[in-house]
């Protein structure tokens, strides 16, 4: 065990994965000498070299369409996005090329890649660097989308979407990046993607996030031990494919449930799981299903953040709302 | 202080005219059996195109993009390939695949709307036709590359058109390949109209050849129409490509004779006299002048080769018809390596 940040443990996921296996290689601005914006590349330039952890243009969709083309060569790219809110030039290649390679050649063709992007906000960073748009991706079939919210799950995470024989999206909450640390075993270990975690037990009310509001989720059930509700906080973990089965069984038992995300609230992946639950889960329900969410507006800039964020008070007051029903 | 820090110039290659003839200073090494082969899928690739577009017509195929006049540009191209080497094609490269032995009856299904007719069989190096225009420049780059780290002897070239080339990932993609020096070929098949859009409209630039002077490395224009000019244009490009000298822009002087789809009528854009220029210029008659004119080809060579060409085209038609109508399922089989239960569910709703 070593104690770590999630910069640390991602950095160590990259390093044994292409310890391990040679065509595993990482492009990106700035993820070379620099060692990324956020350091999570840090000294795998000086390690493996620059045929390995390679500086590209900065040119996202150069980024995303190349690697395309190195994925189909046997390589297995990690290319890293510098901010999810940059990720739109890319977009194409990923919706019409990356997500549909295996389908339209019949399996002929796979383009196992892992787009890395740092993701969300609450660190008060500039215009168009605290964006949490998942929900764009999970419109597109053929892609899987992930975010760790603790150490252990990025390393376990990152080194399965490495391995994983389909494009996987690597959302990290950069909150997150340093201002958690968590013992991480040193050996190698994969996190199965598609598997939610359930963080907390508890038999009164679910809570459902990922990434940073997971954290929030914890807070708030925190402070309902005091209210004796016990509270069952669950990580997704994967965003697609969403495991809708971990979500149902923890309705069954609680019969009440809050879904929490950073992202815009209107057709936002809190509405898919709602959704799903409303179709199948109907008779276990005690009380509305309600969303806690980024508002549908743009992302502000830095003074109004927290009034953007969804934080432990705005869950409270929704797990009153359930709770009261 | 003012001075010239750099001068370029774009080359113009032309190897067989119109009437036939030849420059014999830069004509390739061909054997007669090679300039047969050569004359043989331009030939087959234009009873394929002829036949498709009847099809379509009748309702059997959906729509799709003629190849008239740019035979010589795709087969003079692709011959020049290596079995090594990956070819990334947008929509219009039927006689690029003739020529690299896809079936005729896989794309035949695959016009039909069939998926299965799109997978290109195992250890055949070529990728499948992209449609969203300029994307798959990138793919080429990103392939090329990888071999470049590899250190294998295989070049990528990718096909596309002169609308493409106002795309932002043909810069992305141009850019990417003068930097990493990859061993890729951008074959800009330049038949002057993007549907609509004259090529005035795409670029003010003199030549699209001249583009790849932006990004360090050499364009060359090329008479589309001549194979001999194409061949050697892509041949010297695959040599330098080898030897590690990066990538080449080999923009195809040619001409669209045919509408942009079955689904485009150009009559409403552009001049007949126009399209009857070009249709003197044809790449067929003048590589048959040429093997007419050097005693290799007779009018029987021609009846045997076009009787050959239909009865091929025909069993291909045939074979695609036979093939059953595909298993619904197969929309959920090929999403992932292992269908998501998310899928298994749907497909369960499905039956």
């Amino acid at each position: 065990m070593a104690t770590m940040t999630m910069v640390q443990a991602l950095n160590a996921a990259l390093r044994s994965e292409m310890e391990r296996d040679k065509n595993v290689i990482l492009l990106g601005e700035d993820v070379g000498k620099d060692g990324g914006v956020f350091r999570v590349t840090e000294g795998l330039y000086d390690e493996f070299g620059s045929e390995r952890v390679i500086d590209t243009p900065l040119s996202e969709s150069g980024i995303v369409g190349s690697s395309i083309g190195l994925a189909l060569a046997g390589f297995k790219p990690v290319a890293e996005i510098q901010f999810m809110g940059f990720d739109y030039p890319a977009f194409d290649q990923l919706i019409s090329h990356v997500a549909r390679i295996r389908s339209r050649s019949r399996g002929r063709y796979s383009c196992p890649l892992v787009v890395r992007m740092p993701s969300g906000g609450g660190v008060k960073a500039l215009e168009h660097h605290s964006e949490s748009t998942e929900a764009l991706y999970l419109q597109a079939p053929g892609l899987k989308v992930v975010m760790p919210a603790t150490p252990s799950d990025a390393k376990g995470l990152l080194a399965a979407a490495i391995r994983d024989p389909d494009p996987v999206i690597f959302l990290e909450p950069k909150k997150l990046y340093r201002s958690i640390k968590e013992d991480v075993k040193e050996e190698n270990y994969l996190t199965p993607i598609g598997k939610a975690r359930i963080v907390l037990s508890g038999k009164d009310v679910s809570l459902v996030s990922w990434g940073t509001m997971v954290h929030v989720c914890l807070e708030a059930a925190e402070a309902l031990k005091a209210q004796r509700i016990e509270t069952e906080v669950i990580d997704m973990r994967t965003l697609s494919p969403l495991d809708f089965g971990t979500v149902a069984a923890s309705v069954k038992k609680t019969g009440r449930i809050v879904i929490v995300h950073e992202g815009q609230r209107s057709c936002g992946v809190g509405a898919e799981i709602a959704a799903w639950l409303a179709e199948r889960s109907m008779t276990d329900l005690a009380a509305p299903i309600v969303r806690v969410t980024g508002w549908d507006v743009i992302y502000p800039l830095a003074k109004l953040e927290n009034y953007y964020l969804p934080d432990s008070k705005r869950v409270l007051k929704a797990v009153e709302k359930v709770m009261r029903f | 202080m003012k001075k010239t820090v750099a001068t370029f110039k774009v080359e113009y290659l032309q190897i067989l005219n119109e009437k036939g003839e030849v420059d014999k200073r830069l004509m390739p090494t061909l054997s007669n059996d090679d300039l047969k082969k050569m004359y043989r899928f331009m030939v087959l690739s234009r009873v394929f195109n002829d036949k498709i577009l009847k099809l379509q017509r009748q309702g059997r195929l959906g729509t799709l993009a003629s190849i008239r006049g740019q035979e010589a540009a795709q087969v003079g191209s692709a011959f020049a390939l290596q079995s090594q080497d990956m070819v990334f094609p947008s929509f219009r490269e039927h006689a690029v695949f003739i020529t690299r032995g896809i079936s005729m009856s896989g794309m035949i299904l695959a016009f039909a709307g069939d998926e299965r007719g799109q997978k290109i069989p195992e250890g055949s190096n070529n990728f499948m036709y992209s449609v969203p225009v300029g994307t798959h420049l990138l793919h080429a780059v990103g392939y090329a590359w990888g071999m470049k780290i590899r250190k294998k002897n295989a070049v990528a070239i990718v096909y596309f058109g002169d609308g493409a080339t106002s795309e932002g990932d043909f810069h992305e993609a141009l850019n990417f390949a003068g930097v990493f020096q990859a061993p890729v070929i951008f074959l800009n098949q330049n038949n002057q109209w993007a549907i609509s859009l004259p090529r005035s409209r795409q670029s003010h630039a003199e030549t699209l050849a001249q583009k790849a002077i932006a990004y360090g490395f050499e364009g060359i224009k090329v008479d589309g129409n001549d194979v001999f000019a194409m061949y050697k244009a892509t041949k010297d490009a695959l040599d330098k490509a080898r030897k590690g000298g990066g990538p080449t822009y080999i923009e195809a002087y040619t001409y669209r004779m045919d509408d942009h789809t079955t689904a485009d009528s150009a009559i409403r854009y552009r001049d007949q006299k126009e399209v009857d220029v070009w249709a003197k210029k044809d790449p067929i008659d003048r590589l048959q002048r040429f093997i007419t004119k050097k005693r290799i080809w007779s009018k029987k060579d021609e009846d045997k080769l076009l009787a050959e060409c239909s009865d091929l085209v025909e069993k291909a038609v045939a074979e695609a018809e036979k093939i059953s109508p595909p298993n619904p399922k197969d929309m959920f089989t090929y999403m992932y390596a292992e269908p998501t239960s998310i899928l298994q569910d749907e497909m369960k709703d499905l039956e």
